[in-house]
């Protein structure tokens, strides 16, 4: 090979380079799409993980959306209060800091606590167990089922099914509210990140029934209701629920509870 | 003539099958292969590029390599002109018909350094296919990569309800899996 095919070689490629760039480069400018700067703004504030919490297509879907003031600015759960106060920023609206939240399993029963009903040797996704008698094989029909499909679906791994039984970690939880769709037994909901006790048990039978299947199940004898000074604790149901609006974080519902239901969190 | 042509994309789609027995763009086919919707989307993308590069690139090789003398520069031109044809297609795309664009997302850009792509343009030149029978054979290479992804996203999706043991578990079934899909596509050698 001589200096001149080489020098040929280097000659054409570059061309075609040169070519290919001013090409693309042309196409650019004509192709050009216009795209809402507003759009571009509030889709540069958000989080950019394409969760679908808000109930949009992705990100893009609800920066259109905003943009178009189709929604408002606090929509996306995940970024929460900082995002909603860039995007209200960016689209001059004025927006109350909301409260941060993040998921909660209303059960904790571990591995050797609860009572089985049965075996079961099926599909590993809770999803399944409505189609299996009594629910799954747990005795307790309000119990997680620990299969961990909440955990699969997390888009933030914020979840883990540890010994049995589902439990959030609270920082790395965003609030995106994917589990909360898919538990089959409703266990999950939105609590402030800021609640110090939670009741982990929704079971709502009576007493005697909820002692045979678990051992960490809530019976209902009133005993946190009586014993709260804030009168933040209700039992509905035989099931008893904080009212994280009154709780005052002292702890003493969590002291007396036979059972050891409430959690500290 | 219609014969052989027809014979050239059932050879490159299904019995010489891209990924299955030319391995050739395994990165898409076992990255992209989790959900059946995501494995159309890319197979979609797949087949309008390795067209649409089979074209640009047997034209390019007809009128200005061989004439130039240059064809041992045939890989790195190609590299350049597909990769420079994806972003081309991609901004057309997102000017004109932008509900495509949009299915086809993320996928179009991946493609640009898809090994698939480039192996087409590189075999129709070795094996001296003119122009109509090198859109075929890139057309049918990319039905071919689309059928195996499709099929195993589909098997991928059901395996999920499987207690795979834990050794297996991730990746390695999968590949396993490819590789029985691969023997069963050998079954496609008798079909000429």
């Amino acid at each position: 090979m001589d200096a001149l095919s080489v020098l040929k070689a280097l000659a054409i490629v570059g061309a075609l380079g040169i070519f290919v760039g001013i090409f693309l480069g042309i196409g650019g400018i004509i192709f050009k799409v216009e795209v809402n700067e507003l759009e571009e703004k509030v889709l540069k504030a958000l989080p950019g993980n394409n969760c679908g919490g808000c109930g949009f297509p992705g990100c893009q879907g609800l920066a259109a959306a905003i943009a178009a003031g189709k929604a408002e600015v606090d929509k996306c759960p995940v970024g929460g209060a900082p995002v909603a106060k860039k995007i209200g920023e960016i689209m001059g609206v004025e927006v109350e800091a909301g409260e941060r939240k993040v998921a909660f399993v209303a059960c904790h029963a571990h591995t050797d606590e609860f009572e089985l009903d049965y075996e079961y040797s099926g599909v590993e996704d809770c999803r399944m167990l409505g189609f299996v008698p009594n629910g799954g094989p747990k005795s307790c029909n309000f119990g997680c089922l620990g299969y961990g499909t909440c955990a699969s679906v997390c888009p933030f791994d914020a979840i883990t099914v540890e010994d049995g039984v589902a439990k959030v970690d609270k920082d790395k939880c965003r609030a995106c509210g994917k589990c909360i769709e898919v538990c089959p037994k409703h266990l999950i909901s939105l609590i402030p990140y800021s609640a110090k006790y939670a009741v982990a048990c929704s079971n709502t039978e009576k007493g005697p029934v909820v002692m045979k299947e678990c051992s960490v199940g809530c019976i209902g004898c009133s005993l946190c209701v009586k014993n709260c000074p804030h009168d933040a604790v209700k039992v509905e149901n035989f099931n008893a629920t904080i009212d994280q609006e009154k709780c005052q974080k002292c702890g003493a519902c969590k002291e007396k509870c036979p059972k050891k239901v409430i959690e500290e969190l | 003539m219609i014969r052989n042509l027809i014979f050239l994309a059932l050879g490159s789609a299904l019995i010489n099958n891209v990924v299955l027995s030319q391995f050739l763009g395994l990165c898409p086919f076992l990255g992209v292969s989790k959900k059946i919707k995501t494995a159309v989307g890319m197979g979609t993308s797949v087949i309008f590029v390795i067209t649409l590069s089979s074209i640009v690139t047997g034209l390019l090789y007809k009128f200005l390599l061989v004439k130039f003398d240059i064809t041992y520069l045939k890989t790195i031109i190609f590299i350049l002109v597909i990769a420079a044809l994806v972003q081309f297609l991609e901004m057309f795309l997102k000017r004109f018909i932008p509900s495509l664009y949009k299915s086809l997302g993320v996928y179009l850009p991946l493609i640009t350094t898809n090994c698939a792509v480039l192996g087409v343009a590189l075999t129709n030149v070795s094996k001296e296919y003119d122009l109509l029978e090198g859109t075929i054979n890139g057309l049918a290479t990319a039905v071919g990569f689309t059928i195996s992804i499709v099929i195993l996203a589909g098997i991928r999706e059901k395996m999920q309800y499987n207690d795979i043991p834990k050794p297996f578990r991730g990746m390695p079934i999968v590949l396993l899996s490819a590789g029985l899909m691969a023997i069963a596509f050998c079954g496609f050698s008798g079909l000429i």
